[in-house]
């Protein structure tokens, strides 16, 4: 019985209970229905092996959608016990679980997959090519992600979820203070998620250096990939970084090292370092490819070219090398002395120059355009007004002096969501319901889409505008509760509400949805909002090939000068066209994984050393592999390509 | 666009209501220190109200101005590619805004790492103030005497708080007397503060650090000297002293009331500067800090806990 003693959790509650029925009713219901309805061998031949970026950026799309939800259960509940003070609904060791896992599935397991996927669907496409450079691979990144989310997500049935906060400062996430494996899983999950991440970023930087259309040079890309590139360029200079402060964090926890404990040597502020030195730039790579998003909709929904296009691609590189001289911002209060905070603040500020110069930017491609406000216009236009204040919050913040009084407030809780929020999760949804008819091949419904923008757009208001009143009257983050006697409830009960709000806008979005797929007219064109770039230039459903040919271009907006100024984008004949074989093996290789973080998380040796003969072994096996593709035949593209032109 | 000025316009005028009967504490200053920061805070908030307001009026006069509803049909946006002279302004302004900024930060900087402005002629209060789970331990090396979570302070005079902490890292704050800073194990970090007006103030440790964060609370009290004086009097004469088995009492994690001593931990405990450092911080300012000023200003007190 000893052996099984760990895997409870340390603090059950009902509700926990309730979810691991739930959550087992689940996947017997899952395994049921794909057996009665016999779709094993087509979830296996379609989306398990596949390598084709367009279904991983759908499976990715899934995975955030579901963990959308997840966190935002997590919100819900941590709102609901501040909306009232002295509150009982969750006692402190919960919440502190519930924040904990808030952040990181908000952040990695939501707004990355979220970006991956709209990343996955869109760039090679945008830029005229078959594939990415290295399918399986991205195959691969995938299905790490998805594991180490999987393995995250079941912390809190097995063993407890991690309880240090999402940035799990030592020694407080030490084994002195964290006794539960939950820190294990933190390290190890976000560990197995993170080389996926890595591999994808080496992925899309070569996919977009070496794979563009003939004729699209760097300063013809358009304005997402150019984002895409940025973010991809910052992931693989500042993941290694969280790589080695995980294992470093896990040989603490595990081996009985001390590179954060507070005796022997160890520094306990190394790791705020090395944690921010990663997670400043993370947030640029969220960031700026909502950017990039938003970008493509505001010029194709003003009509317009988008303005100031140089400008664009250089504040973004600039923010990108701002983005890694910054990170002691993040702890001005640990008292580096006035010169540090000093030069720190000013780079912090620094960089809202650039960032000023996309806002402007974006408002003069309204200029004189024709703006029509369609769902996705709808979330940029509210985005610029949102984020404009989350921004100027940010340049208070850098203050240093200043950030004495924001530091651990619910005036800084205010601040980071009001820019993750209008900025990443507002671009997310738009970018989802842009690119909704090429992926699915049907449109959402505008109606519904608009209700749950201006809804979400309200609950966020009043969720979060409170939280910088009362920061400033002395709320601190991170507390389960509060007094009666401080003044706080109104406020937090206002938060609350807002966040009640936030909650019905998601759920119409998923009515929309489900309404959209049984009620949308599935007779659209490839081009149903009238957009510039080369996605919209191949049909829908794209095919598996993507372009029969490969487009030849000249302008930055090749698709729109072709619709308008008969520039021709596809010149050559039919081809062979060579496209890259399903595998197996990452998914394989992705499970695991599981099994080699969840030994690893338990400290269960045996399997641990199996596991990792498993990985290795797999990866020597595809290194003797042959697998040179295959060909679609001329005949076959032509049968496609009359298909789908009928289809229209 | 009208819902949302109206939204807005509502949200503003609850939250005024809400906490219009008492001044947020961070802009009711009761300090030096806190009054530089909420001037920063203020002028911030009016400089980046502007910049609000110039976004939103260019947002509401591009969608007013060029909504396609309000256009002929076949009008074709002209293709744009940007104007070296609004591409300048749009750099510029931000520019000079931000350089102002930054040389509002780096003066504020500067004065609230130093002994607070206007109280240079005396020596400051050096307290000691340590945080164990979940409580606030405060030891008065130059009157002998230590506290466990609350703080009775002078007024008029400059205090020098020396942070560190037996467990994880949190942070010691008294939002009406000035911004916080990090107490860690393996380091002492120096707050500088002062209290212009008697008083009492509310006292936390703001950085999350486990189960009992939410209740790491302490009072502060201001009082004049003579008054401050009285009270070291009276403590001396009534409180047990601390022992060193007691000190590790108090150090169980859990939370406590108030308690009293006389002597202090220091003796027997040192804090982690020097020598009883976790490790050696090379040239970091907090750290050296400590130990100059400890020479200049009490010297008794210094060369006693160096032999122990």
């Amino acid at each position: 019985m000893d052996f099984f003693d760990r895997f409870a959790i340390p603090h059950p509650s009902p509700a926990i209970y309730a979810s691991m029925v739930a959550i087992g009713l689940t996947m017997i219901a899952v395994l049921a229905g794909l057996t009665y309805f016999k779709k094993w061998g087509y979830l296996w031949r379609e989306w398990l092996t596949t390598v084709d970026h367009k279904r991983i950026g759908i499976m990715y799309l899934i995975s955030a959608l579901l963990m959308l939800f997840r966190g935002g259960v997590d919100a819900i509940m941590l709102r609901a016990q501040l909306a009232t003070p002295d509150a009982k609904l969750l006692d402190a060791q919960h919440y502190n679980e519930i924040f904990s896992t808030h952040g990181v599935v908000m952040i990695l397991f939501m707004a990355m997959p979220f970006i991956m996927a709209l990343m996955n669907f869109v760039v090679p496409l945008q830029i005229g090519a078959r594939d990415v450079a290295f399918p399986r691979l991205n195959a691969l990144s995938f299905w790490l992600f998805f594991m180490g989310a999987m393995l995250f997500n079941i912390s809190f049935v097995i063993g407890g979820s991690p309880d240090a906060g999402w940035t799990s400062y030592f020694p407080l996430a030490g084994n002195e203070f964290s006794e539960s494996v939950g820190t294990n899983y933190y390290m190890i999950a976000i560990q197995i998620a993170g080389i996926g991440t890595l591999m994808t970023g080496i992925n899309f930087m070569t996919t977009i250096l070496k794979m563009r259309a003939p004729g699209m040079t760097l300063m013809k890309m358009p304005m997402f990939t150019w984002s895409s590139l940025v973010a991809n360029v910052i992931i693989v200079f500042a993941f290694p970084v969280l790589t080695v402060a995980l294992a470093m964090g896990t040989m603490d926890r595990l081996f009985g090292t001390n590179f954060f404990t507070t005796d022997n040597g160890g520094m306990d502020m190394l790791w705020a370092n090395l944690f921010w030195v990663w997670g400043h730039p993370e947030v640029y790579i969220l960031i700026l490819p909502a950017f990039g998003i938003y970008s493509e909709i505001i010029s194709t929904f003003a009509r317009r070219n988008l303005y100031g296009y140089k400008s664009m691609v250089f504040s973004m590189v600039i923010i990108a090398g701002y983005s890694f001289l910054v990170w002691a911002h993040h702890f001005f209060t640990m008292g580096q002395g006035a010169l540090t905070n000093s030069i720190f603040s000013i780079t912090t500020m620094a960089i809202a120059v650039p960032t000023g110069v996309k806002i402007f930017n974006w408002l003069f491609t309204l200029w004189k355009g024709k703006i029509e406000i369609t769902t996705p216009m709808l979330y940029a236009i509210l985005f610029i007004p949102l984020f404009t204040i989350g921004g100027v919050t940010g340049v208070m913040l850098a203050m240093s002096a200043a950030d004495y009084q924001y530091h651990n407030t619910m005036f800084l809780v205010a601040h980071f969501h009001n820019v993750i929020i209008p900025g990443v999760v507002f671009a997310m949804l738009a970018g989802l319901t842009y690119y909704w008819p090429k992926m699915f091949g049907f449109m959402l419904n505008e109606k519904l889409g608009k209700w749950a923008a201006w809804l979400l757009s309200i609950g966020f208001l009043l969720a979060f505008m409170p939280m910088y009143i009362t920061g400033l009257d002395g709320q601190a983050r991170r507390m389960y509760t509060y007094s009666e006697s401080t003044g706080y409830g109104p406020l937090n009960m206002v938060s609350f509400i807002g966040a009640l709000i936030m909650a019905v806008g998601f759920a119409v979005i998923v009515y929309n949805i489900y309404y959209s797929i049984r009620y949308a007219s599935r007779d659209i064109s490839a081009d149903p909002w009238d957009a510039r770039t080369l996605e919209w230039a191949t049909h829908t459903p794209v095919p598996e090939y993507n372009f029969a040919v490969v487009p030849q271009v000249n302008s930055i907006e090749a698709y729109w000068d072709s619709k308008k100024k008969g520039q021709v984008l596809f010149k050559d004949k039919y081809e062979k066209i060579h496209m890259p074989n399903s595998s197996g093996v990452p998914f394989i290789m992705g499970c695991i994984f599981f099994a080699w973080g969840f030994s690893f998380v338990f400290g269960l040796w045996v399997p641990l050393i199996l596991t990792t003969i498993g990985i290795f072994v797999c990866m020597a096996l595809r290194s003797f592999e042959k697998d040179h593709g295959h060909y679609i035949s001329v005949e076959e593209v032509e049968e496609t390509e009359t298909k789908l032109r009928g289809a229209k | 666009m009208k819902l949302k000025w109206a939204l807005i316009t509502v949200l503003f005028t609850i939250a005024t209501v809400l906490t219009g009967c008492e001044p947020l504490m961070v802009l009711d200053p009761k300090g030096p220190q806190a009054q530089t920061q909420a001037d920063d805070i203020m002028l911030s908030i009016w400089i980046m109200l502007f910049i609000v307001l110039v976004v939103f009026a260019l947002l509401v006069f591009m969608l007013v101005k060029y909504r396609a509803s309000k256009q002929s049909k076949d009008y074709e946006p002209p293709h744009i590619e940007g104007s070296a002279l609004v591409e300048a302004l749009c750099i510029g302004i931000p520019i000079l805004i931000v350089a102002f900024l930054s040389f509002m930060s780096v003066k504020s900087n500067y004065e609230v790492e130093a002994t607070p402005k206007g109280y240079e002629d005396k020596e400051p209060l050096i307290v000691y103030a340590s945080s164990s789970n979940w409580k606030w331990h405060f030891s008065y090396p130059e009157q002998d005497i230590e506290t466990v979570n609350y703080l009775y302070i002078p007024t008029d005079r400059a205090l020098e708080f020396k942070l560190y902490s037996y467990g994880p890292i949190t942070s010691f704050w008294i939002p009406q007397l000035g911004g916080q800073k990090y107490a860690m194990a393996d380091m002492v970090t120096t707050l500088h503060l002062a209290a212009d007006v008697p008083g009492e103030y509310f006292g936390r440790n703001a950085n999350f650090s486990g189960k009992g964060t939410a209740e790491n609370v302490f009072d502060v009290k201001a009082m004049p000297q003579a008054e401050f004086d009285e009270w070291v009097e009276e403590v001396k004469s009534t409180a047990k002293p601390l022992t060193e088995e007691k000190f590790d009492d108090l150090l169980e994690p859990g939370h406590l009331g108030k308690s009293t001593y006389t002597g202090t931990h220091l003796e027997f405990n040192p804090p982690p500067s020097g020598e009883n450092g976790g490790h050696d911080h090379g040239s970091n300012e907090s750290e050296e800090h400590p130990n100059d000023e400890h020479t200049e200003h009490d010297s008794h007190e210094h060369s006693e806990h160096k032999n122990h």
